[in-house]
């Protein structure tokens, strides 16, 4: 518990609250008055009220999408699992710009929808809907499907065979089974939703404001670090009461589970019920997830003299401007082994404050439960400018090293890894440990013994989460030292911002490399999952 | 604990795993590298960097510290205990910020007398000019070619009914080019005239987007990117720099430009370089800056950065020569009136265009 402690207090608390206390405190003076007077802005009120209903929306209507999903992923067999499976994963670690554009494409003007029906839904709210969708169904694909498919299905049968109905056996077994997972995905996607920026910028234009953008626009546009440090105070209190809330739903319903290897509990999708619901979940991904994906996929083609290949062949001339761009190559190297590092933090750090609240009650833990889940909920401009005013300091001089970037991304892979975690580690039967302890075994053979070879299929995919999100990190990226080093996000974005037919195509293959780059690591280490697990149980 | 071990074992394996990253540790007590701190657009070829090691002995380092805003504000945070040593890319829409602030000290650069005194706004030498760039409306040739309609040349012509629902701009709270648009029309019509003239504007179908990279690659149908997500505007808030730019990332290069430039729209942006407060390697800096100046970096710039060198003596590329134009009466604005006016002009634009 000590480590990630540290590691929390040096790498987010203390940033956060310097920058804090640098806007709010003025020449020594508190500025405390200024809480009632900035959240009595009409304008500032509309922000908070937007950023809160369209989270909410947004995180409903994800769940209602990706529960299926989560269902058929767990429950189901069928052949190209694991390759959708990476696949609904990549959207995750795509740039939002590039998003923006793919979903510009289909409901904007002269998109699908326009050209089918007349549809347009740029600038409504649907689009960031939508889009939001698009991101976060991995989230709950991959949490609540991670724990679904080790649920025993003999214990929803059992019930059944007891006289319950189908509907009864699944609300009364295995919901309250899922619940704690569901519970952790719908938090992860209101947090990241609630705290969506580019989604909200892009797709919702000027009109459209979340807390997120604000403190970005009083920080980075205005410098009104005073109002910035008050909206931060408001980001921190609805974090904690959300975070307050779920863990108060989560205690009461978790309870120890009876896990299985996920090979024993899917089979083949079997009647018309079934089908229907399969054929429903690959019509909704295909919709909503590879399509986006295919328009950038199909722009990396389309060239001036029709498809071809020139785009991905320019990528590895050497820009007529010298220094821009280093060989393709290169980015997707330093793309991965950034992503290595966060990954290898993440789970370290992630991986033993699971381990040490599983094995810890008490409020102190739970407060520090609900702490770790902060950086997805608190704004990245915040945390980046908290780093330049506490990290100036040798040996603590970080602003230019490269380590700042992945310490960064596993600022947000951790949550992830604790939030997968958590669950099965909690489900594991103390009974279990304690025998182990009975007959001999010391704690770290016990957890080797019990807990790792339960705990493995929940670390991998939290390895997946982790890698993911860091590979396609792009925030914190920017930010570093070596221009020469750039990741892929950071050169999609660079090329973007210059005008030209071929940095525009170059952007779009590059996007379409970094997808699959990011469908091949996970489909690696879903080989990983599968090779290790196999005779295990 | 032993999980301390693993993490530090981590930090160094995964250290050495980086390879190529060949980065030192903390520097001697003669620093040899100093370092540039920049926005994000900042770029500048290897060889003309090698130059500046060859001609001083110091290597440069550059950080790049986001937008130009964010870049700005960074070294405000930080002043005293700066990342590097010099800073590029405060111009004259920020300017008086970085100075108010004082994260610059005073340097006269050697071969200032070839920088024309109009762009040397600060007498007492805390930043230097190093480039000038122009925010102009760019124009699709090819539509105004179909439409016989002839391409709008003025600020006023923006606002004719032939050109009505044709123009996209950017927030100018986001974006510096809609900020450059907004100056120019402030500097056009006066502190007060300026507003009637977005009235019109907005009467005529003006659209808004939060950045260029939107209002360039989605809504301007005269670039590439905008004609791939088939944008119907064929007016944009761009640079004037940007038809040269078309024409260099096409492939083959065409003889002549897709887009155009509205000449009479444009407001002049000065890009200008300081030594830092609290710099670790003063000596450097103060040699960096008289090399952002001297002809060997000056000559590079215009096709890395898309922007006009300030020495007299500076040639440019042909690609400029043949596809840019100049600007003859741009529009500006000192960097203290854009200071002073800067937020509450902004302010009355949201009120008045977005709402």
């Amino acid at each position: 518990m000590v480590v990630p402690v540290a590691f929390f207090a040096l790498f987010f608390a203390w940033p956060v609250a310097s920058i804090v206390e640098r806007g709010l405190r003025v020449d020594g003076a508190w500025q405390f008055g200024r809480f009632g007077e900035t959240l009595s802005r009409p304008e500032i009120l509309d922000v908070l009220w937007f950023t809160l209903w369209q989270a909410l929306a947004s995180t409903a209507l994800t769940l209602v999408i990706a529960l299926p999903g989560a269902y058929v992923f767990a429950r189901f067999d069928f052949p190209g699992k694991g390759l959708l499976r990476a696949v609904v994963t990549v959207p995750f670690v795509m740039p939002t710009v590039m998003v923006g554009t793919a979903f510009l494409a289909l409901v904007g003007r002269g998109g699908l929808l326009d050209e089918l029906w007349g549809v347009r839904l740029d600038t409504t709210v649907w689009a960031i809907l939508l889009a939001h969708v698009f991101f976060n169904y991995a989230v709950v694909v991959r949490t609540v499907g991670g724990l679904w498919a080790q649920l025993d299905p003999r214990q929803e049968e059992a019930a059944r065979v007891l006289g319950a109905s189908r509907w009864t056996a699944w609300r009364t077994v295995t919901l309250p089974a899922l619940g704690p997972s569901v519970a952790a995905a719908a938090l992860m996607v209101f947090l990241f939703t609630a705290g969506s920026f580019a989604v909200v910028q892009i797709l919702g234009g000027p009109a459209y404001s979340t807390l997120e953008t604000e403190i970005y626009r009083q920080t980075v546009d205005r410098f009104d670090l005073t109002t910035a440090a008050v909206l931060t105070m408001v980001q921190f209190v609805a974090v904690g009461a959300v975070l307050a809330v779920h863990a108060r739903t989560v205690r009461r319903r978790e309870t120890a589970l009876k896990l299985v290897a996920p090979e024993q509990t899917s089979r083949r999708p079997r009647g018309a019920g079934q089908w229907v619901l399969f054929g429903g979940v690959l019509v909704s991904i295909v919709l909503l997830l590879v399509l986006p994906l295919g328009v950038l996929v199909e722009r990396s083609f389309d060239t001036p003299e029709g498809y071809g290949l020139d785009y991905y062949r320019a990528l590895q001339s050497v820009d007529p401007s010298g220094t821009f761009l280093v060989p393709m190559a290169d980015t997707i190297r330093n793309s991965l082994q950034y992503a290595l590092v966060a990954t290898a933090i993440a789970l370290v750090i992630g991986g033993l404050a699971a381990a040490a609240l599983t094995r810890r009650a008490g409020r102190l833990v739970r407060g520090f439960d609900a702490l770790l889940m902060l950086p997805l909920g608190v704004s990245a401009v915040t945390v980046g400018f908290g780093f330049l005013i506490t990290l100036d300091e040798p040996p603590l001089d970080l602003r230019a090293s490269w380590i700042l970037v992945p310490l960064a991304q596993a600022l947000v892979g951790v949550p992830f890894v604790v939030r997968t975690m958590l669950p099965v580690l909690r489900a594991v039967d103390e009974r279990l440990r304690e025998a182990a302890a009975v007959l001999g075994a010391s704690p770290l053979r016990a957890w080797r013994e019990v807990d790792l070879p339960l705990v493995r299929r929940a670390l991998l995919i939290a390895a997946g989460f982790a890698f993911a999100v860091s590979l396609g990190e792009f925030g914190a990226t920017v930010f570093i030292a070596r221009p020469d080093h750039p990741t892929l996000p950071v050169a999609v974005a660079r090329l973007l911002g210059r005008p030209g037919e071929l940095n525009y195509g170059q952007a779009m293959a590059l996007s379409t490399i970094l997808m699959v780059v990011c469908a091949v690591a996970l489909l690696l280490l879903e080989r990983l999952r599968t090779d290790r697990t196999s005779g295990e149980f | 604990m032993g999980a301390a071990a693993i993490v530090a074992a981590l930090g160094v394996t995964t250290l050495a795993a980086c390879g190529g990253s060949g980065e030192k540790a903390a520097d001697g007590p003669a620093p040899k590298t100093v370092t540039l701190v920049s926005h994000d657009s900042f770029a500048a070829s290897k060889e003309v960097l090698a130059e500046f090691t060859r001609q001083t002995g110091f290597t440069v380092k550059v950080l790049k510290s986001g937008d130009a805003g964010e870049a700005v504000n960074k070294e405000i945070l930080t002043k005293g205990s700066p990342q590097g040593d010099v800073f590029f890319g405060v111009d004259n829409t920020l300017l008086s910020r970085a100075l108010d602030n004082g994260i610059f000290v005073p340097y006269e650069a050697k071969g200032t007398d070839r920088i024309p005194a109009a762009v040397q706004s600060d007498q007492e030498h805390r930043v230097t000019p190093i480039d000038t760039g122009d925010i102009c409306v760019n124009y699709d040739k090819k539509y105004f070619a179909d439409k016989k309609l002839s391409p709008p040349q003025t600020f006023d012509d923006l606002a004719k009914p032939e050109y009505k629902n044709l123009l996209v701009v950017e927030n100018p709270e986001r974006s510096s080019p809609g900020l450059g648009f907004l100056l120019g029309t402030a500097a056009q019509y006066g502190d007060e005239g300026w507003q009637d003239y977005w009235k019109k504007l907005k009467a005529n179908g003006v659209k808004t987007v939060d950045s260029w990279e939107l209002a360039y690659n989605q809504e301007f149908s005269g670039s590439a990117g905008g004609k791939k997500a088939k944008g119907d505007r064929p007016l944009v808030v761009s640079y004037a720099s940007s038809p040269p730019v078309e024409v260099l990332y096409s492939e083959p290069q065409p003889t002549v430009a897709p887009t155009g430039v509205s000449t009479g729209t444009c407001f002049r942006q000065t890009e200008y370089a300081g030594l830092l407060n609290g710099a670790k390697n003063p000596e450097g800096g103060k040699k960096l800056i008289d090399f952002l100046i001297s002809k060997k970096f000056q000559d590079d710039m215009p096709l890395q950065m898309f922007v006009n060198p300030v020495a007299t003596d500076a040639t440019l590329p042909e690609l400029f020569t043949k596809h840019g134009v100049v600007i003859d009466k741009p529009r500006t604005m000192a960097p203290e009136k854009i200071a002073e006016k800067r937020d509450q002009w902004i302010q009355q634009w949201s009120s008045l265009v977005l709402k």
